[in-house]
């Protein structure tokens, strides 16, 4: 089955990194369910603009860290 | 496809719910809706079909198990997703904007049904139809819509937007 979007993220791996953060607490903190936050990490949903920025900022980095997409200049 | 992922649904539901936490409350209630909505039509076809059978449509009394039909797939929708929070709980109840999207794009691509069942009653009632087929073509296109559009967000939340 191919994926609804081309775009691939690093929220896991950022996560991990973050103190293992659970995907409940960073749901909680952009205020969307942990069902969505699944849905991201498996490239099943895009999130809006404005919630991706939301998560680059709980990671406090730039977006391009946290979302990628294919033919992306390095 | 669609009872691979009713299938799927149903297992999430009722067995993975409390370890995976893959459904949310948003989903749920889509599940329990698709499910009494079709229910109650089963059951009335089943005794507009008995009923059919033994007398010609213009005398089939059908209004009564019309409005109660109707009315219990409204009730049971409330109650039947009560029970199914109160068996598996919700993280939260608050629907998200990933929500808020498959109910607009659910809607959406659903309301072909609701169009086509209008256009059908009107076209009857031009060619003066009996009010039984006219009633009953308006009511599958209800039945449709909200079927159709149940299993569109369905494959939305499990396959993705």
């Amino acid at each position: 089955m191919s994926k609804p979007t081309r775009i691939t993220n690093s929220i896991r791996a950022l996560r991990f990194a973050r103190g293992e953060m659970t995907q409940a607490g960073l749901a909680q903190r952009i205020g969307v369910t942990r069902q969505t936050i699944i849905a991201i990490e498996q490239g099943r949903y895009s999130p809006s603009l404005e919630v991706a920025f939301q998560i680059a900022q709980v990671f406090k980095v730039p977006l391009d860290e946290v979302f990628q997409y294919p033919g992306d200049a390095p | 496809m669609v009872s691979r992922t009713f299938y799927i649904g149903c297992v999430k539901i009722l067995l993975h719910d409390r370890n995976e936490g893959a459904v949310s409350y948003e989903e749920k209630g889509t599940w329990v809706y698709l499910v009494t909505s079709a229910g109650a039509y089963f059951v009335y076809l089943a005794i507009i079909l008995g009923r059919l059978a033994s007398a010609p449509a213009a005398q089939v009394p059908y209004v009564a198990v019309l409005v109660w039909t109707a009315g219990a797939s409204i009730v049971a929708s409330i109650v039947g997703q009560v029970l199914v929070e109160t068996a598996r709980p919700s993280d939260s109840r608050r629907a998200d904007v990933r929500d808020r999207e498959i109910y607009r794009f659910g809607e959406y691509a659903s309301r072909w049904f609701l169009v086509a069942g209008a256009a059908a009653a009107l076209v009857m009632a031009m060619a003066k139809a009996d009010y039984f087929w006219i009633a009953n073509v308006i009511y599958l296109g209800f039945v449709l819509w909200a079927v159709g559009g149940s299993v569109l967000k369905l494959v939305a939340y499990r396959r993705g937007l």
